[in-house]
C-alpha cells in the first residue's frame, strides 16, 4: 500500500481515502479520519480499517482489470457497487460487505447459484482474498458430500455437452444443464473462466447492458447479413420470426433474455423472458432452424379432408403438445388416459394411418366447397397454430 | 497482453466435433505462450460473433482451424467477427498461401491479426506425416508404405483441393513413403479406389478434415470398402482387395495440429517464446519452423 501511495500519491476505493503529501498522510475510512498523520500513525489507524484495506488489495491489487467484464462481474457476485461511470453503483459498504462475505453471498446465474466467501485461509493484506463456489441452483440445499468435486474450470466442459438423459446440448444456455455437482474454493480468474465455460459470453453481454452499450442486432438485421444456405432466412415473413421466438427463445426453452426484436421499433409481442443476462441477437441454432422455417412458410396453405373423430383431433394436439413441452419421457407405459401414451399414438396409427400419412387423407378443392370441413368446434383446426401463437 | 482465438466450425448435431479444438487450446494453454487462449464455433458457443468482446488482451491472433481457404475462412468469419475493412485481397494469397492480416473490429478497440487456416501452413504437412506414424505407431514409417491424404474435392470448394495437393507434393518431396496420393471423396481420382490407385502393401490413409464426424466416421470407411457399416466400426489396419488400409481418421484430431496453430499465429506477430519446442515435446512432432 506504501508502495502505491508513494507512486501514486493517493488511493480512493470502495470508500477508503488515502492521500500522500510529502510525509504525512490523510485517511478517511468509516469511523476512521486522520489528517496530516505520520506513517506509523497511519499504519495505526488502518488497524481499524482492516476491511477496507484488504478489500483495497483484493480489488486493485488481485483482480485488477478495471473496466473489464470480468471485475464487474465480480463485484455484482458480492454486491459490491459496480463502479459505472456517472453512477454511484448499487452495493453494500465494505463492513457491510464483508459481514455477508463471511456467510458467503449467493447470486443466481442462469441455473449457476454463485457463491463468494472470504477466504479463511489466508492471512495479512490478502486476508479480503474471496473464493467461489459455482453449483446448479436445483442442487442449492444438497450436502457438498453429495456432490461431485470439481476444481478446474475445463472440467465444466464436460457438465454442459450432455443434459440429463444424455443428449448433446447444442445451446448452452438452454435451462438442460446437468445437477449434482460443486466447484469448491475457485479463485476469482477460475470462477470467471467456469462461468465462461457454462455460459460463453453472457458476462461480456451483460456487462454491455450495466453500460447501456449492449449492441444488439435485430431479427432483420441478422437474418439480412446471412449468406450461402442461410441466404433465405430474411424472407421468412413477420408472424413467422413471432412463431420462431416463441419456439426457441422463451425462458423454458433459453435463459437469455431477448433483447432482440424484429427490428428497431418494431417489437416482437412474445415475452423475452427474465434471464439476467440479455441475448444480443438470434443465435446460430435460431437462424439454422429459421432456415427450415423459411423453406416450410413458402408452402401455401391448403384445406384437407381427413376422417378423425373428435376425440381424435384433441389426441392430435396433445401430441403435439407433449413434443413441444418435452413431456414424452414423463408419460407413464399405462396412462392411456394422455392422448400422447405410446400405445395411444400407436393406436391412432394403426386405425388412421397408411405408410407415413393419413389414410384416405385428400385436399378439399373449391368444387367440393368447404362446407364438409366445418366440423362442430374444430373448424379451426388450420388456424389453432395461429391463434396459440399469438398468445405470447 | 496477447490473445489467441481459434475459430472453427463445431456443431448443433455432434458433440464431438468441437473437441480438437479444445484439446488443441488447452495444449496452447499449458505452454503459457498467450495470456488468454479462446475456442469460438460458427455452431456453438461462443459464437464467432461474441468471441472478440470476451478477450480483455488488446491484441489478438485468430486462427481457424478450418481446412482450406474459402467461403468460411473469407465471408463468413470475417464478417461475423467484424474485421473491418476486411477483403480476400488482405491475404493476397493463391489459395493457399495466406498469412495475415491485421485488421480492427466494429465491436472493440483491439488489433486483430487475422490468420490463414491451419490446413494450407507448412507446418500441416508435418502433421499428416506425424499422423501416419501415429496411426502405425511407427516413428519410421515411410518405406513399403503408400499415403493417401484425403479431401472433399474442388465440389465444395476449389481451394479445398488445393490444399490437398500442396501437402501431397510436399510430403512427395520428402521422399519417405513409396508413393503419396491426394484422393477426393467427390471427385477423380475417388477415394472409393483407393486400392486401383496404389499399389504398396501398406497404405495410409489420412483425411485432411478438422475433426472426425460423418464424412471421416462413416463415409470414408464405407467409400474405401474398410466396412460394410460404419456402425460395425473398421480394422486397424483392415485389408481390402488384399491391400493393408491404416485408416487414421481426421488430421485434425492430432495432439499436434497445436503446433499449427502456434505457427500460424507466430508468422504473425505473436511472441511464443519456446511454445512451439514445449509443444514438439509433448506430442511428439517436430515444428516447421527453421526447416
Amino acid at each position: 500500500m506504501f508502495d502505491t501511495l508513494e507512486s501514486e500519491h493517493e488511493i480512493a476505493f470502495d470508500g477508503l481515502s488515502i492521500t500522500a503529501d510529502g510525509g504525512t498522510y490523510t485517511v478517511e475510512a468509516p469511523g476512521i479520519h486522520e489528517a496530516d498523520c505520520s506513517a506509523t500513525d497511519l499504519e495505526t489507524a488502518l488497524e481499524d480499517a482492516r476491511a477496507a484495506v484488504t478489500n483495497w488489495y483484493f480489488w486493485e491489487r488481485l483482480v485488477e482489470g478495471h473496466d473489464t467484464p470480468r471485475r464487474a462481474f465480480l463485484r455484482w457476485c458480492e454486491g459490491a457497487p459496480l463502479e459505472l461511470e456517472g453512477h454511484d453503483g448499487h452495493g453494500s459498504a465494505v463492513d457491510d460487505r464483508y459481514e455477508t462475505l463471511r456467510a458467503g453471498v449467493v447470486r443466481h446465474w442462469g441455473q449457476l447459484e454463485l457463491t463468494t466467501r472470504l477466504s479463511p485461509a489466508v492471512d495479512g493484506h490478502g486476508q479480503g482474498q474471496r473464493v467461489y463456489d459455482i453449483r446448479h441452483v436445483e442442487d442449492a440445499d444438497r450436502d457438498r458430500g453429495d456432490l461431485e468435486q470439481y476444481s478446474e474450470p475445463t472440467d465444466a466442459r464436460e457438465l454442459v455437452t450432455h443434459d440429463a438423459d444424455g443428449r448433446y446440448r447444442p445451446l448452452k444456455t438452454a435451462p438442460t444443464l446437468v445437477t449434482g455437482w460443486h466447484f469448491e474454493g475457485l479463485s476469482s480468474t477460475a470462477f470467471v473462466e467456469t462461468v465462461r465455460a457454462i455460459y460463453p459470453a453472457t458476462i461480456a453481454n451483460w456487462h454491455r447492458e450495466q453500460h447501456d452499450a449492449l449492441d444488439i442486432d435485430h431479427w432483420l438485421e441478422t437474418a439480412e447479413r446471412q449468406t450461402g444456405i442461410y441466404d433465405i432466412v430474411d424472407e421468412l415473413p413477420r408472424e413467422a420470426v413471432e412463431w420462431v421466438a416463441e419456439a426457441c427463445c422463451v425462458d423454458s426453452q433459453c435463459l437469455k433474455r431477448r433483447e432482440w426484436q424484429y427490428e428497431e421499433g418494431d417489437e416482437l409481442a412474445v415475452d423475452g423472458g427474465d434471464g439476467v443476462f440479455p441475448c444480443r441477437e438470434p443465435c446460430s441454432l435460431v437462424t439454422a432452424a429459421a432456415r427450415k422455417w423459411t423453406v416450410l412458410e413458402s408452402e401455401d396453405d391448403k384445406t384437407w379432408h381427413l376422417e378423425l373423430t373428435t376425440s381424435e383431433l384433441n389426441q392430435l394436439t396433445e401430441i403435439v403438445d407433449a413434443v413441444a413441452d418435452g413431456r414424452t419421457d414423463e408419460i407413464r407405459e399405462a396412462d392411456v388416459y394422455d392422448g400422447a401414451n405410446r400405445y395411444r399414438a400407436r393406436y391412432l396409427r394403426a386405425k388412421r394411418m397408411d405408410g407415413e400419412t393419413f389414410a384416405g387423407a385428400h385436399e378439399v378443392t373449391d368444387d367440393e366447397g368447404h362446407a364438409e370441413h366445418a366440423e362442430e368446434g374444430h373448424a379451426d383446426g388450420e388456424d389453432h397454430t395461429e391463434d396459440g401463437h399469438d398468445d405470447g | 497482453m496477447q490473445a489467441l482465438v481459434i475459430v472453427a466450425h463445431g456443431s448443433h448435431l455432434n458433440p464431438g466435433s468441437a473437441q480438437p479444438t479444445y484439446n488443441h487450446a488447452d495444449t496452447i494453454r499449458d505452454t503459457g505462450a498467450f495470456d488468454e487462449v479462446r475456442e469460438s464455433f460458427w455452431k456453438e458457443e461462443p459464437h464467432f460473433r461474441e468471441v472478440i468482446r470476451t478477450v480483455e488482451a488488446d491484441e489478438v491472433y485468430v486462427v481457424p482451424l478450418f481446412i482450406s481457404e474459402g467461403y468460411f475462412t473469407e465471408e463468413v468469419i470475417p464478417r461475423e467477427l467484424r474485421l473491418e475493412d476486411w477483403s480476400p485481397d488482405r491475404w493476397d494469397s493463391d489459395g493457399t498461401s495466406a498469412t495475415q492480416a491485421t485488421l480492427e473490429v466494429g465491436d472493440a478497440d483491439k488489433v486483430i491479426h487475422y490468420c490463414g487456416p491451419v490446413g494450407t501452413h507448412d507446418a500441416m504437412t508435418n502433421v499428416i506425416v506425424q499422423r501416419a506414424e501415429s496411426v502405425t505407431d511407427d516413428p519410421d514409417v515411410g518405406e513399403g508404405f503408400g499415403l493417401a491424404v484425403v479431401g472433399h474435392g474442388t465440389e465444395r470448394n476449389e481451394n479445398s483441393a488445393k490444399a490437398i495437393e500442396y501437402h501431397t507434393e510436399r510430403i512427395r518431396a520428402m521422399d519417405r513413403f513409396d508413393e503419396v496420393m491426394a484422393l477426393y471423396m467427390d471427385e477423380e481420382p475417388e477415394i472409393d479406389d483407393v486400392t486401383d490407385y496404389m499399389d504398396a502393401d501398406d497404405i495410409v490413409v489420412v483425411p485432411l478434415f478438422v475433426a472426425d464426424g460423418f464424412h471421416t466416421q462413416e463415409d470414408i470407411p464405407e467409400d474405401m470398402g474398410l466396412t460394410e457399416d460404419y456402425r460395425l466400426g473398421w480394422d486397424v489396419p483392415g485389408e481390402v482387395d488384399g491391400q493393408r488400409i491404416w485408416y487414421a481418421g481426421a488430421v485434425g484430431t492430432e495432439d499436434f495440429m497445436a503446433d499449427v496453430l502456434l505457427e500460424r499465429a507466430a508468422d504473425a506477430g505473436a511472441d511464443i517464446g519456446d511454445a512451439l519446442e514445449q509443444v514438439a515435446a509433448w506430442t511428439g512432432g517436430t515444428p516447421a519452423t527453421g526447416d
